[in-house]
């Protein structure tokens, strides 16, 4: 059998899968949250960012590919995890305490899924820009920064919030990012066997900082745009659009 | 103390079970559990029931026979002691108390609170032999072990192969047992030479019986009544994915042309 084969087909093996694969997922959600944060300083750096990933196309979809493969590897290991869970406990327990498993680890499945949902709905958002479910009645796609020639992301991530329930939405699966890293993160060094009693206590408190940290720099962009951050920008590219698209005297919405 | 109790009763392994209630009667507090199921069981005998079947042997902590779970929890909850060493102080007058078996695919059971753990067995004799000198006795210290290695090993070696930590896991994972007895001959300068083997066939086996695997939820290393600890399974990762990346040895002719 060859290495591969050896470590798909053990449960052990399974979760050195999870572990990579959840690993390369949170230097993404890191590294996108860094990008992300730029939406607090003047817009011309968030619009510039954005154009720069755009306009290096060889660059950005071999990784989004990359990424795409390790989260559908992390999912599926994950559920053929769970099937196989499920079935080496046929009969369940009239009574059973969950003792010493915290809250995290016992609906890590749930967790994970449900932010895959978000994560096919964010997609849709902001990336393929589907104006149907940006509920704004504005479409992102013809959202264009003038000074780049790509897409206004400032813009679009200012009006996309600006809506309660899609902040709310965000949130919650923020929470739930927080919730599934608090125990990830610690997971992985576990599963892999990079753990021993001398930082095994280090790894246990860094990972809750790092979960709580995402989860506040994260929720700290729908709160900041609900709060009132960009709307000058937002009347400043309304005005500029009344002058240019519109006669004057006409009012637009 | 007065005592309600609702068992898990079974005829035989194709049966489907169900609970039973019964009331414990003057259960004295320095009684273990155990001795409160034999009062019970006499009760029963003299009223020409069936007795509840329940797993024993030793009655002092150190055999690993005992297997109930007791309110939900494995070995009843009480930290660092089985089922023959929790006493009846523990509970109160009047209260219900629910016993079951451990519950697993790859632990089926026999009768009523019985189930068969040849399971375990099986991960044992995968792991296969270790190699050991004979002849005269060797010097001391000619096989130097660190002290810590040692304890290490010790701890890992206190593993009485209960199978709590199957019984305890959402996931009825094998893992806490599996690490247990491959770290203990892992740390250790006699099982060096298979120690890869052992690693690769002993989670062979646990996969093949059935357990689930391992979400690193803590539950197992909570209520072992060793309290083996949970970094056991880091290092059993750890053995697993360095016997992997060293694969199996090439043949060679030894020298023989």
């Amino acid at each position: 059998m060859n290495l591969w084969t050896q470590v798909w087909r053990s449960s052990l093996g399974k979760k050195y899968v999870m572990a990579v694969s959840g690993f390369v997922l949170l230097l993404f959600v890191v590294g996108h949250l860094a990008g992300n944060l730029q939406i607090f300083l003047p817009p011309h750096y968030l619009n510039h960012y954005a154009a720069f990933l755009q306009s290096n196309l060889e660059v950005i979809w071999p990784v989004r590919l990359v990424l795409l493969a390790l989260l559908v590897l992390h999912i599926v290991a994950a559920v053929q995890l769970e099937v196989e869970n499920k079935a080496a406990r046929p009969t369940s327990y009239a009574q059973k305490e969950p003792g010493a498993a915290s809250f995290a680890s016992r609906s890590m499945l749930l967790s994970g899924l449900m932010i895959g949902a978000f994560v096919v709905y964010h997609l849709l958002h902001y990336t393929a820009v589907v104006q149907a479910v940006n509920f704004t009645g504005v479409d992102f796609a013809k959202l264009v920064d003038p000074a780049t020639g790509h897409r206004d992301v400032y813009a679009m991530t200012v009006y996309g919030f600006s809506k309660l329930p899609v902040s709310a939405f965000y949130l919650l699966a923020m929470g739930l990012l927080c919730l599934h890293l608090s125990h990830g993160t610690q997971s992985m060094f576990q599963s892999l066997g990079w753990k021993n009693s001398y930082y095994s206590p280090l790894i246990a408190k860094a990972a809750w900082v790092l979960a709580v940290v995402l989860f506040l720099g994260y929720s700290s962009i729908p709160v900041g745009v609900l709060l009132g951050h960009g709307q000058d920008y937002l009347k400043q590219i309304e005005s500029k659009v009344a002058v240019t698209q519109f006669p004057a005297g006409k009012e637009i919405k | 103390m007065n005592l309600t109790l609702k068992v898990w009763r079974q005829k035989n392994a194709n049966n489907p079970g169900h609970f039973e209630t019964y009331q414990a009667r003057d259960v004295i507090e320095d009684m273990s559990f155990l001795e409160m199921l034999d009062v019970v069981n006499e009760d029963l005998i003299a009223q020409g029931q069936e007795p509840i079947a329940f797993d024993s042997d030793c009655r002092e902590g150190i055999c690993g026979t005992c297997s109930l779970v007791i309110n939900g929890i494995p070995h009843g909850g009480h930290k660092g002691t089985t089922v023959c060493q929790l006493h009846m102080r523990r509970f109160h007058d009047g209260q219900t108390i629910t016993v079951e078996p451990w519950r697993a695919r790859a632990f089926p059971i026999l009768r009523d609170l019985v189930c068969d753990r040849t399971a375990f067995d099986k991960i044992i004799q995968a792991g296969g032999f270790v190699s050991v000198n004979t002849g005269g006795t060797p010097d001391a210290n000619a096989l130097p072990v660190p002290k810590t290695d040692a304890d290490l090993a010790m701890d890992a070696a206190a593993c009485i192969g209960c199978g709590a930590c199957v019984a305890t896991c959402k996931n009825a994972s094998a893992m806490l047992f599996v690490a247990a007895k491959v770290s203990q001959l892992a740390l250790l300068p006699q099982g060096k030479p298979e120690r890869e083997r052992r690693a690769l066939n002993m989670v062979r086996a646990m996969d093949e019986a059935g357990f689930g695997a391992c979400t690193v939820t803590g539950a197992c290393e909570a209520v072992c009544p060793k309290e083996v600890s949970l970094s056991f399974i880091a290092r059993l990762n750890r053995e697993f994915g360095r016997a992997l990346l060293k694969g199996e040895p090439k043949k060679s002719s030894g020298g023989a042309g």
